[in-house]
């Protein structure tokens, strides 16, 4: 699988974030942040807690409010234009730390919910292409079930496959693993690494430095709001520059 | 122990033990019996004034039950029949039975259509309170409201049917046009309804609709049990829309909506039900257009659905706060709009979770709806102290009277709230 | 690609009045308002034109004029002669009256419902499950009527108790139940604040409040001490003598020194005089409110108690904490955090239901301000919007003060 993260990358912007700044309130959350990704690229976020990095993928997908600077995504400009808002939701599938299923809804409604509603596709269309995605991730005959009475991992696969159903051309992940079992994370991994193949553009806060290494272009470390380096995660993992990077990885991967 | 040390840390069970029954002093009756009456001194006197006063009570109540007369003209006669010893009048319910039902002006000769719309009330019921019912019946839930208000005040069939139709249009369009835009599609099904109930003002003259009709009887008439059934569930079913619009406002991030919803909350649930009927008997008719003469029964169902709904929004708006806040991302990070996701995502979460705490409301309504008889209404309670007690055959009765009337309210209520604990406990293991 | 340090500034167009999240909200509510606005004018419109039609102004001169009733309950002083608005204080001091002491009862009866309804008497509790069930389903008026039906029906009249073989004798020689209300022996300090003394009883009873707050403070000071000893020593001392010494002695002291007598009601002629009359229609509100909202009041600390995980118990019984003092400690302190929101909305609740006192003829600011005044004078709706007013004013009062509860006992969380 080592040979995802050499595939091809082209040249063209998906995500384009220029000095954009964040504050809850008088707390400075996100400072100065400067951000390329190109199309098809795979970059993993990473970092101590409260260094922002959820905050940073909210922002891209308008889930939270910037003060300052801009976010483009695929040439369309993050502004309060709430048909560039929907523009840019529509483009871009995100997938939480819990999930977020609707407990209410089967995991079919849950995936056709948003292509009927949002991207008027007839209901068949919809379920066919529901269909489709829960084979990709793997559980296809689990369509008629509730969300609660599947699996951790499961429902997170069902999350992936809701967003898929958005055709999104970029994917967002905020911790996909850190709610569940370690049993349960290997598949929901193999679910993204799969993604990936696809040449999905992706970002993926997450603490599963192995998926990083696999599978990332780019491996950023975040702390205190500011990108504190950026590199290959070969050069990343094997030769930290800055001493909080050092620092940050010494723990997480000390024992 | 005689066993070596390692065949004494080794263990395997090779046969299972079987389960046998627990010893006799540790169950049947005679121990329940010291376990749960006498466990204790403390315990034993508490069990001892229980029972006294269960004696007394019972002492004092079975005789009068029991003995009770159920057949005689008046209080008078009844009297007569006991002979000096202790029984009940339950005469005067035999006797006022269709007074304490429907109170004293409704039509007898049309009894049955009250009636009628009381246990179609059930069918109406059914496919709302139990989820198994098959969805087709909630057509007749639609239905039933305006089935129920032609049965109950009669006229031409003309003005509710076209009531419905104008409604149904309106469904129709709102639902054709729905996913382009929530607003315009609810404008345009407002506007079609109006247009077709316009277009009828003109047809409806000489209609052979109009000559389709029921004995009509004015609102004045009614009264009894069937105005308090009448108002508690009309005023429930219109306050639960109300309701919900006041806690989405109550949530909005818009700042003037936002206190318009509090103001009106707050201010409905500070001063009690007693002055806002007081508003709806002497003060309402103020606010209509001069002439228009609307009558108390409709009044009476503005002021107390307004009170409802102020309750019913606080439930909802509690079931709003129950939902996780990842609900509301997921729903905006799907591409969602604000109505698209209040209507699919968040609304039906919050309000399952908020039925118990409407059945509540609805209960509480249902009780405070005796009120009525304060600004003089002839509901079951404003018949029993008015034209009953106040009647010569009647004059003096008491208990047999308001003991009927509670019996009839606690059967309903206790029933009610009891779905609702059915609810409550079937919910938490739903899917979940 | 371009680089940009800001969004570019767009020129207005108006299209993004809808389109625009920072102008959408604003568009929004500015409709909401005009609606409003259009709404309100309607139906001021309405009422100016109606109010024309009958030749009517609103006016509030009618609160001075004289109010032309008698009330028999009153605390304070008034007759026939005195305004409106003086009938109206002397309502809601009735309003008040029956509300506290409603309040005091109902708690009383709840706690001590909700705590036997969890009792593992199996037949307590079963009755105390009766008892909530049989008041919370029936409707509060149906109460207050049966109870006051108990109050005229069935206790004797006055001259029962009258001749040499009365039918009806005084319970305990002391207080006498009739259908006219209950007259109990009322006290009377003989002494220093007698009637004929310069002093007036009224402030007897405020000297008497007076020292109970003394103790009040003089037992915290003792109670503190008691704490300070104990964390310093880790012996607790025993405190319990000197408390009821610090509450009982210097009221009695007063009691003896001023003379406290209680003077016991008697029949006089067709009527008891002397004491103090507690009028049938009081005695069935209060009763009422109180075994109503008692039965709410009881759900509410059988709930509160039982939110408090068992694990809470068994979590303190592992450290050692005896059973007393896990109550105490653990337990209650949780659980009030539960029991005493719902509580203060049954309150709440007390004081509004207290509005039905009309149907028996209680004096309440309903009865006098919303019943009779607007009666006679006509003045529908200055008093119907004053009576709101009133009730509104206590409701935002009782609930400011349930919030500042609220927060101060929220627990700490992130």
């Amino acid at each position: 699988m080592a040979e995802v993260a050499k595939m091809q990358v082209s040249d063209e912007v998906a995500i384009s974030i220029r000095n954009m700044n964040k504050w809850y309130g008088t707390f400075h959350v996100l400072r100065d942040i400067d951000l390329t990704v190109h199309q098809g690229e795979r970059i993993v976020v990473c970092g101590p807690s409260g260094s922002g990095k959820s905050t940073l993928i909210r922002c891209i997908n308008a889930l939270e409010e910037h003060q300052q600077g801009s976010i483009e995504v695929d040439g369309t400009l993050l502004s309060s234009d709430l048909k560039n808002i929907d523009k840019i939701r529509s483009e871009v599938g995100m997938c939480f730390q819990h999930f977020n299923l609707f407990p209410h809804l089967s995991i079919l409604e849950n995936l056709t919910l948003a292509p009927i509603w949002v991207r008027k596709t007839p209901k068949k269309e919809a379920e066919e292409l529901a269909m489709h995605y829960l084979e990709k991730v793997k559980i296809p005959d689990q369509a008629n079930k509730f969300p609660g009475q599947l699996s951790g991992g499961q429902q997170q696969r069902v999350a992936i496959a809701r967003s898929l159903c958005m055709q999104p051309r970029i994917m967002l992940f905020d911790e996909p693993t850190s709610a569940l079992d370690p049993e349960m994370i290997k598949e929901v991994l193999d679910t993204m690494i799969e993604l990936a193949e696809d040449g999905m553009t992706m970002i993926c806060v997450t603490h599963e430095m192995g998926f990083a290494r696999q599978v990332a272009n780019r491996v950023i470390f975040m702390d205190e709001g500011q990108i504190v380096e950026q590199n290959e995660p070969e050069e990343f993992f094997n030769n930290p520059q800055s001493p909080r990077t050092q620092l940050f990885l010494s723990q997480i991967l000390g024992h | 122990m005689s066993d070596t040390s390692a065949s004494a840390v080794a263990f395997v069970r090779t046969e299972s033990v079987p389960a046998s029954a627990p010893p006799s002093n540790a169950a049947g009756p005679v121990k329940w019996v010291k376990d749960n009456l006498f466990a204790g001194v403390g315990n034993s006197i508490l069990t001892v004034l229980a029972i006294l006063a269960i004696y007394m009570v019972l002492s004092k109540s079975m005789p009068w039950i029991l003995n009770g007369v159920w057949d005689a003209p008046s209080l008078s006669a009844c009297r007569e029949i006991l002979n000096g010893e202790t029984g009940a009048c339950f005469a005067v319910l035999s006797e006022r039975w269709n007074q304490l039902l429907f109170g004293f002006k409704y039509p007898a000769e049309l009894y049955w259509r009250p009636a009628t719309a009381f246990v179609l009330l059930f069918v109406a019921a059914a496919p709302v309170l139990f989820f198994d019912l098959p969805r087709k019946l909630l057509i007749f839930t639609g239905l039933y409201p305006f089935l129920a208000f032609w049965l109950i005040w009669g006229g031409p069939i003309f003005y509710p049917l076209i009531a419905l139709i104008g409604l149904i249009v309106a469904y129709k369009v709102f639902v054709a046009f729905e996913k382009n835009n929530f607003t315009m599609a609810l404008g345009l099904g407002a506007l079609s309804a109006i247009v077709i109930w316009y277009l009828s003002g003109f047809v409806g003259e000489n209609s052979a609709l109009l000559a389709l009709s029921l004995e009509a009887v004015p609102s004045r008439d009614l009264g009894g049990f069937m105005l308090n059934m009448m108002l508690g569930v009309t005023c429930v079913s219109l306050s639960l829309p109300l309701g919900i619009a006041l806690a989405l406002g109550r949530q909005s991030s818009m700042p003037f909506i936002r206190y318009i919803c509090v103001i009106f909350i707050e201010f409905i649930r500070g001063v009690p039900l007693i002055t806002l009927l007081f508003v709806a008997s002497v003060m309402l008719s103020y606010f209509f257009p001069p002439g228009s003469g609307v009558d108390l029964f409709i009044r009476v169902v503005i002021m107390i659905t307004m009170f409802s709904s102020a309750y019913i929004a606080e439930v909802i708006r509690g079931g709003l706060a129950a939902l996780p806040k990842g609900q509301y991302e997921a729903a905006d990070s799907l591409g969602l709009d604000y109505p698209q996701a209040m209507r699919l995502i968040i609304l039906p979460q919050a309000l399952k979770i908020s039925i118990p705490g409407i059945v509540n409301v609805a209960v509480g309504l249902f009780k405070d709806t005796t009120l009525v008889s304060v600004i003089s209404m002839f509901d079951m309670i404003g018949m029993i102290r008015g034209p009953i007690v106040a009647s010569t055959d009647w004059n003096g009765i008491y208990w047999e009277l308001f003991g009927f009337a509670a019996l009839l309210f606690f059967v309903v209520c206790y029933g009610i709230s009891q779905y609702s604990q059915w609810l409550e406990r079937r919910l938490a293991t739903d899917h979940r | 690609m371009t680089i940009m340090t800001d969004p570019p500034k767009e020129s207005f167009r108006l299209s993004m009045l809808l389109n625009d999240s920072r102008y959408r909200s604003l568009t929004l509510q500015v409709i909401a308002a005009i609606l409003l606005a259009l709404v309100i004018f309607y139906l001021a419109n309405n009422v100016a034109t109606n109010l024309a039609a009958l030749g009517v102004s609103i006016s509030f001169d009618f609160l001075g004029a004289p109010a032309g009733y008698d009330i028999n309950q009153r605390l304070i002083e008034y007759t026939s002669q005195s305004s409106n608005l003086q009938a109206a204080f002397v309502g809601i001091l009735n309003t008040m009256l029956v509300a506290v002491l409603a309040c005091i009862t109902a708690t009383i009866l709840g706690v001590f419902a909700g705590v036997l309804r969890l009792s593992n008497n199996w037949l307590v509790s079963k009755l105390m499950s009766i008892y909530v069930e049989i008041f919370r389903n029936i409707p509060l008026l149906i109460w207050i009527l049966v109870i006051y039906g108990v109050m005229t029906v069935v206790l004797p009249a006055p001259n029962a108790f009258r001749g040499d073989d009365p039918s009806a004798s005084m319970f305990m020689g002391i207080s006498a139940f009739t259908n006219r209300g209950v007259y109990i022996p009322g006290p009377e300090f003989s002494r220093i604040f007698g009637e004929t003394g310069i002093l007036s009883a009224g402030i007897g009873w405020l000297v008497a409040i007076a020292i109970l707050v003394g103790s009040f403070f003089g037992a915290r000071i003792v109670n503190k001490r008691a704490t300070r000893i104990q964390e310093a020593t880790g012996v607790r001392p025993a405190t319990l003598a000197t408390n009821l010494a610090i509450w009982f002695l210097p009221l009695i002291a007063f009691f003896i020194i001023t003379g406290l007598t209680f003077v016991v009601p008697v029949l006089k002629g067709f009527n008891f005089g002397g004491g103090i009359k507690i009028g049938a229609p009081l005695i069935a509100m209060w009763l009422a409110l109180s075994v109503y909202t008692g039965a709410f009041i009881a759900e509410n600390v059988r709930a509160g108690i039982q939110a408090v995980s068992k694990g809470q118990t068994e979590a303190a019984g592992a450290l050692g904490i005896r059973p007393g003092r896990i109550m105490s400690l653990i337990i209650l302190p949780q659980a009030l955090r539960v029991i005493i929101p719902p509580m203060i909305s049954n309150f709440l609740n007390i004081t509004k239901n207290s509005s039905l006192a009309i149907l028996v003829g209680y004096a309440d600011v309903t009865a006098t301000l919303g019943g009779i005044t607007l009666n006679q004078t006509g003045r529908a709706i200055e008093c119907v919007v004053l009576l709101m007013l009133f009730y509104l004013i206590i409701s935002l009062t009782i609930s400011g003060v349930a919030n500042v509860y609220n927060n101060s006992t929220k627990l700490k969380e992130r």
